[in-house]
């Protein structure tokens, strides 16, 4: 039988002949290709079955999430099969897996699709060809994608965020510091009053946002359409006593495109100036809205609710950085992203791999941040990372360290479980966050006098100072499950 | 009335802490400078929150890099308006941002009115809001 280097059939009539043959043999494997600047890149943490080969294994990923079906079709030969076929072209043994350690064998496989694969502009159809079907598929013990390489070409065909970081900043009118928010709680079983009241607390009291949780939509207890009109005369009352431009993110997220469309049209005639949608929604819904939130001017913040599903597990599903590609690309303002401190999942390199996705104009290879391809964003704006879950005034300087200035900084339970009320929780947050930018400003080392800075600013503050005395030894000290496999000296080819 | 728990505007960066003084706007400054951004100085006498172009107290500092220099405009500033609001702000003129870095108020009236809340209120209970400064019921340079 005549074949390549990589074991590909060659003679064509051997190629074709009806029956069943290996991947490798079908042309799915690539040992010499070298990807196109045009191609998209996947790259796959596979764990084969026992006695699969892996060059085998990655070859059968690549059948089939392009062209192929579990038995040769002569109806390939009226195609230009050639350029359709996904190639796997490099597998590495993940480092601390296989033989010799405590675990399983684990590859780092690299596939390489052509752009004519994907239809333009639809985050549904790249989905479906990447993550379709082969997630189930039985020559694979588990998978998970870590990462992509979208090209510039492809790049190009999306709206990206409907209005992105600067904008976002200009119309807020705030500048130089994270952004204050918090999500209201419970987050269930409030009256649309009670609610509002929650709202026009945080937001006197010095926040900038206010947020819908992920499952509040329209329940018994508070229709939307109740919420929308008393959280935005809370949104109005705040504005006209701290001069601020103030919001509340009205989670639109419902049962039919329908149903959203005309809660954002509702939030955009009462004055919103941002709107949220779940997850949950799917990928073509988060794009109508993206274009919906571009078109009315408006922010759109995405919460990630389901995203744990399948980004924790370190061999199956989906890395959540592929996840924050999708995203940018799909078009969304805002998206939790990680806390790095708080009571969520997130190891800290990993974390800022995230945002450093969200936020750059460039993202050069980052191993260490689990970043595996140069991937340049050609001028799709710049998404606002969220730190939401489990954080509180006391750790300011860390979060600001770890995060930065260009995110939302979200203290739910650290603004309405102040012991002195809503309104202290969110000056006590405010306070701390403008000493520890002022301090930052000053060239102080304010990781490291953080606590220090924090008690000076609590001398003139006494809701902060209640804030540090009811949190202080507040940590939550986990594992991460998800955490970058890499050594810092090169990883050879198998 | 000014309901909230500092009883005044709470714009920029640095509003709900105590009152800048030279000392600490030379360090904000310096950070400026130390990004290589244009600080500029803006004043007026209506802070509504979206009144976005206050007056600038000329353009921005591109080419002046001495903070103590700058600290001199910010204080000429305040000489001659005593009574506005005045901000100091930072551009970044970098790729992809090309917009203020910073934004802090360094002078404000004596006393801070607010703002009224005004309702108007249409059919199925929705409400268009506006709001309004009790400065501006006086014309320009009368108010504060």
């Amino acid at each position: 039988m005549n074949s390549n280097g990589s074991g590909q059939i060659t003679d064509a009539a051997e190629r074709y002949k009806s029956g069943v043959i290996p991947y490798k043999k079908m042309g799915y494997w690539d040992a010499d290709y070298q990807p196109k600047e045009t191609d998209i890149i996947a790259l796959f943490r596979l764990t084969p079955q026992p006695g699969v080969d892996p060059d085998e294994a990655a070859a059968a990923v690549a059948g089939e999430s392009s062209t192929a079906t579990w038995t040769v079709v002569w109806t390939d030969r009226l195609t230009a099969a050639e350029l359709y076929r996904a190639k796997a072209y490099r597998v590495d043994l993940v480092p601390n897996t296989g033989p010799g350690t405590n675990n399983e064998a684990q590859y780092f496989a690299y596939i390489a699709y052509d752009l004519d694969l994907f239809e333009e502009g639809s985050i549904a159809n790249l989905t479906a060809s990447i993550i379709g079907n082969v997630f189930g598929f039985k020559a694979v013990k588990a998978l998970r994608l870590e990462d992509m390489r979208i090209p510039v070409a492809y790049l190009k065909t999306f709206q990206g965020p409907a209005t992105g970081i600067i904008v976002e900043r200009e119309r807020l009118d705030k500048f130089g510091r994270p952004i204050l928010g918090a999500t209201v709680k419970p987050k269930l079983g409030l009256s649309g009053r009670n609610y509002g009241r929650v709202v026009y607390e945080a937001l006197k009291g010095g926040l900038d946002f206010t947020k819908d949780d992920e499952n509040i939509n329209s329940q018994p207890f508070m229709h939307w359409r109740d919420r929308f009109l008393y959280s935005m005369e809370a949104v109005n009352r705040a504005s006209a006593t701290t001069g601020e431009v103030k919001g509340h993110y009205l989670n639109v997220t419902a049962g039919t495109m329908e149903a959203m469309y005309e809660r954002a049209e509702f939030a955009k005639s009462l004055g919103s100036v941002i709107v949220m949608i779940d997850l949950v929604i799917g990928y073509t819904a988060i794009q109508s809205m993206a274009k919906w939130a571009r078109d009315n001017s408006m922010i759109l913040h995405l919460h990630r609710a389901g995203h744990g599903t399948y980004t924790r597990q370190k061999n199956h599903g989906i890395n959540f950085r592929v996840i924050s590609k999708w995203m940018r690309m799909a078009g969304v303002d805002h998206i939790h992203a990680g806390t790095v401190v708080g009571k969520l999942e997130g190891d800290p390199n990993m974390v800022q791999g995230f945002y450093d996705i969200l936020r750059e104009p460039y993202n050069a290879m980052n191993l260490e941040r689990g970043i595996f391809f140069d991937q340049p964003w050609a001028s799709l704006k710049k998404v606002m990372p969220v730190a939401s879950g489990g954080i509180h005034a006391g750790q300011m300087h860390q979060l600001l360290h770890y995060l930065g200035e260009d995110v939302v900084l979200q203290f739910g339970g650290g603004t309405i479980g102040h012991p002195m009320g809503v309104q202290a929780g969110a000056t006590a947050n405010r306070v701390a966050l403008e000493a520890m930018i002022m301090a930052r400003n000053e060239g102080r080392d304010f990781l490291n006098e953080g606590p220090k800075i924090l008690d000076e600013a609590a001398k003139t503050c006494s809701p902060l100072r209640a804030a540090l005395d009811t949190w202080k030894d507040i940590t939550f000290n986990y594992a991460s499950t998800d955490t970058p496999d890499f050594v810092p000296t090169t990883t050879g080819s198998i | 009335m000014i309901t909230n728990p500092t009883g005044r505007l709470t714009q920029g960066q640095f509003s709900f802490l105590p009152d800048l003084t030279d000392e600490q706007i030379s360090a904000q400054i310096k950070w400026a400078l130390a990004h290589d951004w244009a600080v500029s100085i803006e004043y007026t006498d209506d802070p509504h929150p979206r009144n976005t172009y206050w007056e600038m107290f000329g353009l921005p500092m591109f080419d002046l890099k001495d903070p103590a220099a700058i600290l001199m405009e910010v204080n000429e500033a305040r000489k001659t308006f005593p009574n506005h609001y005045i901000r100091v702000m930072a551009f970044n003129s970098t790729r992809g941002v090309e917009s203020p870095a910073m934004s802090f108020i360094v002078n404000r009236p004596a006393n801070e009115p607010g703002f009224g809340l005004v309702r108007a209120e249409g059919p199925g209970r929705e409400i268009r809001y506006s709001f309004h400064s009790y400065a501006t019921d006086k014309p320009e340079s009368e108010r504060y």
